[in-house]
């Protein structure tokens, strides 16, 4: 993570998080929300930071960064796709779908692009069961996914389009 | 004025619902049309689904593509004229028609967001009525109605609202379950994308009731539009005084706030659920002490689920006779059943229990969505059972389908047809709960891998029988021996899968003998 960045220290826009949020029960679920928001990934840099203003142990706000999965190591890249797994799309072709993209990106589920412009994750359930499969293309929902489809979307979100 | 709907629901928008409702306006021209964002119908399979307002009543088309829309308006949309895509009057289509709809009274029919809509389809009646009872009349009224958690566990939702009514404390919690991570369930996501205020009114009518100051809703981070409608909607309730320091004028103190969930299945199970909201890791606490009376930051604690605390508005709006009324045996009231995964009519169909699941997936939802044969249906989630056609006379109702080696659940419904290989399945189940496990106790955390194991080695064919018995030892283990529903659960799609699909269990040179 780079020490300084538009002009304001990470140290400063870590504290803005932490301020935001600090009065809430429990905050630091929602303090790693904003962070992770922040900057797209939670650097192990963050950590000491967060313990002292949070009087937590560095070991337990590990624990928890490293306990849910959508706190993220390392940036992903510039478009996220993920595909969902869960039973409901497995029954309509899911895992077809998953070795499609696979193949279309030339990676493994939970892997970024060598370019840095797709990560392709994985995902248990979206809650649209009755359309799909299903995938989430940077935060956005879709059904009814083929290859054709998640080609096709995958070229508008690079074109920065969002589209269904 | 003309008024179109067209769904936000996200189900919708993940086929063209945007697009569509765009279309519309820019083939309107002059004309003028009002777009509504409604919930959706939950007739999924028509997704985009539009509806016009006319004399005769909503006039519905769908599926719409944004493609089709200049088409449908040339040949006169905007009235409710026929079209190959017209699917009718919408409240006279036997979907519609059939369900009782308690939960899911307004999900599409109003505008989520709009306070109005919500005040003139009844909307907090049932808080207004509370809020004139004893506290302790509303836990009896909730008790007398029958209702049980819909979260899956069925645990009758009065008993538990006593109990916290009934321990003493400064400050006590109201906590929803929103946490809705179950493949082949989406009704929460919909209610609270379609309803929002439902679940507000049912959270205060609970809060109430037990003597609690602040709710949260926990709501899974998969579901973002979801958080997005409710916290708009929490910020309306406190701007119309229905939240707040003193709600409806009546006194009653209560602050909700959304907390977002960070990916984690486990975080479903209460417990974990409420380790999460603590700010921790989401890992299963052991019971006893129960919520109800060592909770969320140690005090006493309402956990329910989102259908659960939906359904109480109605309850105390329209008495709890109304609700006792529906159903059958143990199972009272109505129950959001979904249809999901390879099915021709996938979608949400309210219902009383009692329906058996061969209506619901045969009748209700016309077979596979393929074409093909059904060959198996799981309910109740990954942890639920596949139950076989052979079984389709069931009822769903919560001891029926106990009786049956079965679970209803939450009633989700996920359909397969005849290419489904039941031996993946049950592998999946193992690999699922290894990959989800909050890891706190031995027979889930471990169990669960070693039954990703000990299945490869049966369809590899290694010392088949002695590895079908100690896949059985090890599923009694994980049943008797986990803390929680993950570990204590899975067995059942394994053990079910065994039971009515051996044959896809043999290797696969052994199928091939037996084929010739």
């Amino acid at each position: 993570m780079a020490v300084e960045s538009a002009g304001t220290s990470v140290a400063e826009r870590v504290r803005a998080v932490i301020e935001a949020h600090k009065g809430e029960r429990g905050a630091l679920l929602p303090i790693l929300h904003g962070i992770q928001a922040e900057f797209g990934h939670i650097a192990p840099e963050v950590v000491p930071m967060l313990a002292s203003e949070l009087n937590m142990s560095r070991a337990d706000v590990h624990g928890v960064i490293t306990f849910y999965s959508d706190f993220l190591a390392e940036p992903a890249g510039t478009t996220t796709v993920r595909l969902c797994r869960a039973e409901a799309c497995q029954s309509v072709g899911a895992e077809r779908l998953v070795a499609d993209a696979e193949q279309v990106f030339g990676v493994k589920v939970g892997q970024t692009t060598p370019d840095g412009s797709v990560t392709l994750g994985q995902v248990f359930c979206l809650g649209n069961c009755a359309l799909g499969p299903a995938a989430q293309i940077n935060g956005r929902m879709y059904g009814r996914m083929d290859r054709a489809r998640l080609v096709e979307l995958l070229v508008r979100a690079e074109g920065g389009e969002e589209t269904a | 004025m003309i008024t179109v709907y067209v769904p936000r629901d996200s189900a919708a928008v993940s086929v063209g619902a945007n697009e569509v409702a765009a279309a519309i306006q820019r083939e309107a021209g002059a004309e003028p049309v009002r777009i509504v964002r409604n919930g959706s119908r939950g007739m999924l399979w028509l997704e985009p689904f539009v509806e016009v307002e006319t004399d005769r009543g909503r006039v519905g088309y769908g599926p719409v593509s944004p493609e089709a829309v200049p088409g449908l308006v040339e040949a006169g949309l905007f009235e409710g004229a026929p079209h190959e895509l017209c699917q009718g009057v919408v409240e006279e289509l036997s979907w519609m028609r059939d369900q009782q709809r308690l939960c899911f009274a307004r999900v599409g029919v109003t505008d989520p967001l709009s306070t109005t809509d919500y005040e003139a389809n009844g909307g907090l009646a049932g808080l207004r009525r509370a809020l004139e009872l004893d506290p302790a009349d509303v836990v009896t009224q909730v008790t007398e109605s029958g209702l049980r958690g819909r979260g899956g566990a069925g645990f009758p939702a009065g008993i538990k609202w006593n109990t916290v009514r009934s321990t003493e404390g400064e400050l006590k919690f109201v906590c929803c379950n929103a946490d809705e991570g179950d493949s082949g369930t989406f009704a929460d996501r919909m209610l609270m994308e379609g309803d929002p205020f439902c679940l507000i009114e049912g959270m205060t009518i609970a809060a109430h009731a037990v003597g609690a100051s602040e709710g949260y809703l926990y709501i899974r981070s998969e579901y973002p539009d979801a958080v997005n409608t409710m916290r708009r909607a929490i910020d309306i309730a406190y701007a119309h005084g229905w939240l707040g320091e003193n709600v409806l004028g009546s006194g009653l103190k209560f602050d909700l706030f959304v907390r977002v969930g960070a990916g984690a299945y486990i975080c479903g199970e209460e417990t974990s659920m409420l380790e999460s909201l603590e700010g921790k890791r989401g890992m299963v606490r052991s019971k006893p002490p129960i919520p109800a009376i060592t909770g969320l930051f140690g005090k006493p604690t309402v956990v329910n689920n989102v259908l659960t605390l939906a359904s109480v508005p109605t309850i105390l709006a329209d008495g709890p006779q109304a609700y006792a009324g529906l159903g059958v045996e143990r199972s009272r009231g109505t129950q959001v059943f979904q249809l999901a995964g390879n099915i021709a009519r996938g979608g949400v169909f309210e219902t009383a229990f009692g329906i058996t699941l061969g209506e619901l997936v045969n009748g209700y939802g016309g077979g596979t969505r393929s074409g093909r044969p059904v060959r198996a249906v799981q309910v109740g989630g990954p942890l639920g059972s596949y139950v076989p056609t052979s079984q389709f006379g069931l009822p769903m109702d919560y001891e029926a389908f106990a009786a049956a080696d079965a679970m209803l659940g939450h009633g989700g419904v996920v359909v397969f047809d005849d290419t489904v290989d039941m031996a993946v399945m049950a592998r999946f189940a193992m690999e699922f709960c290894a990959e989800e496990s909050c890891g706190k106790c031995t027979p889930c955390r471990v169990g669960a891998v070693r039954g990703v194991e000990v299945i490869d080695k049966i369809t590899g064919g290694e010392d088949r029988d002695g590895n079908l018995a100690l896949l059985n030892d090890l599923c009694e283990l994980m049943t008797d021996g986990s803390l929680c529903a993950m570990g204590g659960l899975t067995p059942n799609p394994v053990r079910s899968a065994l039971t009515h699909f051996p044959d896809d269990f043999m290797t696969n040179s052994a199928r091939h003998e037996e084929a010739k």
